[in-house]
């Protein structure tokens, strides 16, 4: 059986020339006896969307978990603006400036939208040095609201607690989260499954939005009509590895789904 | 409505008030100041332990180490008094005992990953063996009459535990309620893994709540200690379920997350003033347990979307 090649010490660029954000390289992970990932390699660049696509077991999540810090690789190396990283935890991820927004893991509910927004990284004054710093609420609240608006995200008062929103309004503070911190790549977690039709709008127009301010995103997807409405690449991944990556301009929807099914090989093994 | 009955602690506030109002109408000397001095003295060392327990049940935790931790760091810090260590220095190692026990707790749940129930079950054994042993299981007497101020002194016709307690419940509050490590606090009992994900050391903010809790049982013990003017190896046993109590009838959730000082505060008054009430009137000591059982749970039931969620 033979897989599509894809240059596992090449850069895999969009061809336009510019340096990727975030180079992965030929990543390999063993969780036990699994071999999770042997061999992903992918390139995201400022402004871009990339798709991750992938049956299930693929190894999208994974993926993603090595580039958050969740997870850190057995072999292979991730570069970010061309420095090889060591993505330890989440927290060095942040600092970098790589923001994930997890399916079910992206907010509290028993906090407010702003403490959401802004938890890890809250607004502070220190009134007294060596004693607990103080939260700046008001002026978090006056940080968010023109970044909010800007992306032309509605919510209500960002003083209601998470655990009351709907799910696309859950999914817009997520994704507001990420923003905010001006962050430079934000990866998302099938950033649709749950949500309804007009809900999927919103939150594919905030990820175009984000794209056109120069972020990079990189998102995990089932959902074919989603990819191919955003996405500038498709990359996709099977059995842990990546078998293909397709300009979407230039592919079609039977292509990736091909590659992501194997027939792909099949159909070049004939011929 | 659900709301506005939580924020503004309307449950637990009008279960205090009720008490209150059949209180005063049956008793002619609850409603005086001396007597709601008196509660608010008995009140002051379970407050001060409800303080650090509200701390450790809002990241989902639990402290049963308390007692044992207040008898040990008082009876170390009689001792030392007795052995002629100046009163400061032995009350900075009573605090400094109370931190390393909280230390301990904090580093087995945080690090080591174990069920809080389970390692402060351990170490309140410990704690109150290692408290036998330093005794040899007798009272410590004759500590230096300098040190009953802190129990038993009144500043303007108010006892010290009281405005110590004060002080020490709109610290907590503002640290809790007003801080970065208190935002944190309630987001690791929220959910602990987003508030991992989110780049908040979990580790860090679950060793702080058990060593807060260790630390004032300490300032707990000081206080007990100094207005017996004795440490007994037995103090402070059963402490911890006041404190939960308390903690619980103020309305914070066990699954952590949901919960505030001023319902902790409004708990721990439940508590005082239903010990007060029942001795005033004189009830039947077998009976005070009995009827302290069944208020608890009635001010439970009417709270209970919190326990259950």
């Amino acid at each position: 059986m033979t897989d599509v090649q894809v240059p596992e010490d090449q850069p895999v660029t969009a061809g336009d020339g510019t340096a990727p954000l975030l180079s992965v390289r030929a990543i390999r992970k063993r969780f036990g006896a699994v071999q999770a990932l042997q061999g992903v390699s992918l390139d995201v660049h400022p402004g871009e969307v990339v798709a991750l696509v992938g049956d299930n077991g693929a190894g999208k999540s994974t993926t993603i978990k090595m580039i958050s810090g969740v997870e850190t690789p057995d072999d292979g190396e991730i570069f970010f603006e061309g420095q090889p990283v060591h993505l330890t935890s989440p927290a060095v991820a942040e600092r970098l400036g790589i923001q994930t927004v997890y399916q079910d893991l992206a907010l509290c509910d028993n906090l407010d939208i702003v403490s959401n927004l802004f938890l890890g990284r809250e607004l502070h004054r220190t009134l007294i040095p060596g004693l607990p710093k103080l939260m700046r609420k008001s002026e978090m609240e006056k940080r968010a609201i023109p970044v909010l608006k800007e992306l032309g995200i509605n919510l209500p008062p960002l003083s209601t607690l998470v655990a009351s929103l709907s799910g696309g309004q859950r999914q817009t503070v997520a994704v507001a989260r990420a923003v905010l911190w001006g962050s430079k790549l934000v990866m998302l977690d099938e950033p649709t499954a749950a949500l309804g039709v007009t809900q999927t709008k919103a939150v594919l127009e905030l990820i175009e939005r984000l794209a056109g301010n120069g972020v990079a995103v990189l998102m995990i997807s089932h959902n074919m009509t989603d990819v191919f409405q955003v996405a500038d690449r498709i990359v996709v991944l099977r059995l842990g590895r990546t078998v293909a990556n397709f300009v979407k301009c230039e592919t079609s929807l039977d292509q990736v789904v091909a590659a992501i099914t194997g027939s792909a090989e099949e159909v070049a093994i004939q011929e | 409505m659900a709301n506005v009955l939580r924020r503004y602690h309307l449950g637990p506030l009008i279960g205090f008030l009720l008490l209150f109002i059949i209180l005063s109408i049956v008793s002619p000397q609850f409603l005086t100041f001396g007597n709601l001095r008196n509660v608010a003295l008995q009140m002051s060392v379970n407050t001060l332990l409800a303080v650090g327990m509200t701390f450790v049940i809002l990241t989902s935790g639990i402290d049963l180490s308390v007692g044992s931790t207040l008898a040990l760091s008082s009876a170390i810090a009689a001792g030392l008094m007795v052995g002629h260590t100046p009163i400061w220095l032995a009350v900075v190692i009573a605090l400094v005992v109370g931190l390393l026990a909280g230390l301990l707790n904090g580093i087995f749940i945080a690090y080591a990953r174990l069920a809080p129930f389970i390692v402060t079950l351990g170490t309140m054994t410990l704690f109150r063996g290692m408290t036998e042993i330093y005794t040899q299981g007798t009272p410590i007497f004759n500590i230096p009459t300098g040190f009953s101020w802190l129990g038993t002194a009144q500043l303007a016709g108010i006892p010290v535990p009281v405005i110590l307690t004060v002080l020490i419940l709109v610290a907590a509050w503002i640290i809790l309620h007003r801080s970065i490590p208190g935002r944190r606090i309630y987001a690791v009992g929220g959910n602990e893994q987003v508030a991992y994900l989110a780049g908040v050391r979990v580790k860090k903010y679950l060793l702080l709540v058990y060593m807060v809790s260790g630390v004032l049982a300490a300032v707990a013990g000081l206080v007990l200690t100094s207005r017996l003017g004795s440490a007994e190896p037995t103090a402070g046993t059963g402490y911890e379920l006041d404190a939960i109590t308390a903690v619980v009838l103020g309305g914070t959730s066990l699954f952590g997350g949901e919960g505030t000082l001023v319902g902790t505060l409004i708990g721990a008054a439940i508590l005082g003033v239903i010990d007060n009430g029942l001795n005033i009137l004189n009830v039947n000591s077998f009976w005070q347990d009995a009827v302290r059982g069944a208020i608890i749970l009635l001010a439970i039931l009417l709270d209970r979307k919190k326990v259950t969620r």
